[in-house]
């Protein structure tokens, strides 16, 4: 699939929402991944990680330009042994890629983090937060915004 | 590139997670714009029709409707939105500021199609998304504490609850709605020890409801430092609307 890349890369230096070093562990090696496979499923590596609107970017500790990036739409985190969480996708929960933290409290931090950092994440917390002052208010609070037509934020829109 | 290549040299291109983004871009999740469009192949190439999906700030395109999987994605973050004088009609550009990146020109084929691009594409980004939900956190915060003496304060979860919870000191955490979205932040609920906007702070104004989380949540168990926490300040705001609906009930 062709992707604009340095845009990518442009956001990629962008502030973050979070940044650590962490060790990282990818998948084991297998179909889903652009990119030459050099890094392997068993080792941990050091990496920078940075969580920039919803990709996950993880870079070589000495590098500027990242490594890889992991689009978080449809993902789970899942807590794996102490001080370690996972990200999996919903297509294929069995692979996934481990991250090690240095404290507990780091990992519940990311952990937490990223499983806000989704667009549909955020698309549901706006039509909750829409209705719930439309009910106190009796108002759409979109209607400022100019968007309270868009298909988007709809409560149709809502997954069960 | 070359498997024996050593690592860090500049052209090694960047990984993604290319897989997952081709079912992103064919899930049920909502599509925020559909349709054909023109886009141009370069400086001096032609155009291709091709089926353009939105979704989030993603924009994907097929060589058409019924295609599988996307020939490509437009990330959409950072970028602006603008009319273009082009020879093909109903044209526009997303344009990335500040980067040498290439600028996207695509034509639709009617007035109102590339209206509803330009306006769908020009707020899909996910920092846009954040600020409107920021926006509406705050002011939900401020409705419920600016309620006006006359009203009870509204009781969101026997109201908005299909079946009735009773409302007893060990509150529920998690009200059933489910149709309502799972795992809101713990920032929304009001305590500060989450919060990173001066705007909730406990003791100055009622927390907002309980985060609306799934008990089958599929991003692993509960945590139970936060429960600890939560079970605290939810259990108060129960105090008091309990207090003030068996007050409200006895009034003449």
């Amino acid at each position: 699939m062709r992707y604009n890349e340095k845009e990518l890369q442009a956001l990629s230096r962008q502030p973050a929402e979070m940044a650590a070093e962490l060790g990282m562990r990818g998948p084991k090696k297998g179909s889903g991944e652009s990119g030459p496979g050099r890094e392997t499923g068993s080792g941990v590596r050091r990496r920078l990680v940075k969580l920039v609107v919803n990709f996950l970017f993880y870079f070589r500790t000495d590098e500027a330009e990242p490594v890889g990036a992991l689009l978080l739409e449809r993902c789970r985190v899942t807590r794996e042994e102490p001080g370690t969480f996972s990200i999996s996708f919903v297509e294929d929960p069995e692979r996934k890629y481990h991250f090690e933290c240095s404290s507990e409290e780091q990992c519940q931090e990311w952990m937490e983090a990223l499983r806000r950092a989704s667009y549909e994440f955020m698309r549901r917390s706006l039509i909750f937060y829409r209705n719930e002052i439309q009910k106190v208010t009796g108002k759409d609070p979109l209607e400022q915004f100019g968007i309270s037509e868009e298909a988007r934020f709809q409560l149709s829109g809502l997954q069960a | 590139m070359a498997p024996g290549s050593p690592p860090g040299l500049a052209i090694a291109a960047m990984k993604l997670n290319e897989r997952s983004l081709a079912f992103y871009a064919t899930c049920d999740a909502p599509v925020d714009n559909a349709g054909f469009l023109y886009k141009k192949g370069g400086r001096h190439a032609a155009y291709h029709r091709r089926w353009f999906v939105l979704r989030g700030n993603m924009l994907f395109y097929f060589e058409d409707a019924a295609s599988r999987e996307p020939v490509g994605v437009i990330i959409l973050e950072g970028c602006t939105v603008e009319l273009v004088e082009a020879a093909e009609e109903f044209a526009f550009a997303v344009r990335f500021v500040g980067t040498r990146a290439r600028t996207y020109v695509l034509a639709a084929e009617s007035q109102a199609a590339m209206e509803g691009w330009v306006k769908a594409l020009s707020r899909a980004s996910f920092d846009y998304l954040r600020l409107v939900v920021r926006e509406l956190e705050q002011q939900l915060a401020a409705v419920r504490g600016a309620g006006g003496p006359a009203l009870p304060l509204p009781l969101p979860q026997p109201q908005a609850l299909p079946q009735s919870q009773p409302l007893s000191p060990t509150p529920a955490l998690a009200p059933p709605l489910p149709h309502w979205p799972s795992a809101l932040p713990p920032k929304e609920n009001g305590c500060a020890v989450w919060s990173t906007e001066a705007t909730l702070r406990p003791g100055s104004e009622p927390p907002p409801p309980p985060p609306r989380r799934r008990a089958s949540a599929p991003h692993g168990p509960l945590d139970l430092a936060p429960f600890a926490r939560l079970h605290e300040c939810y259990g108060q705001e129960i105090r008091v609307l309990r207090g003030q609906w068996l007050s409200s009930r006895v009034q003449p």
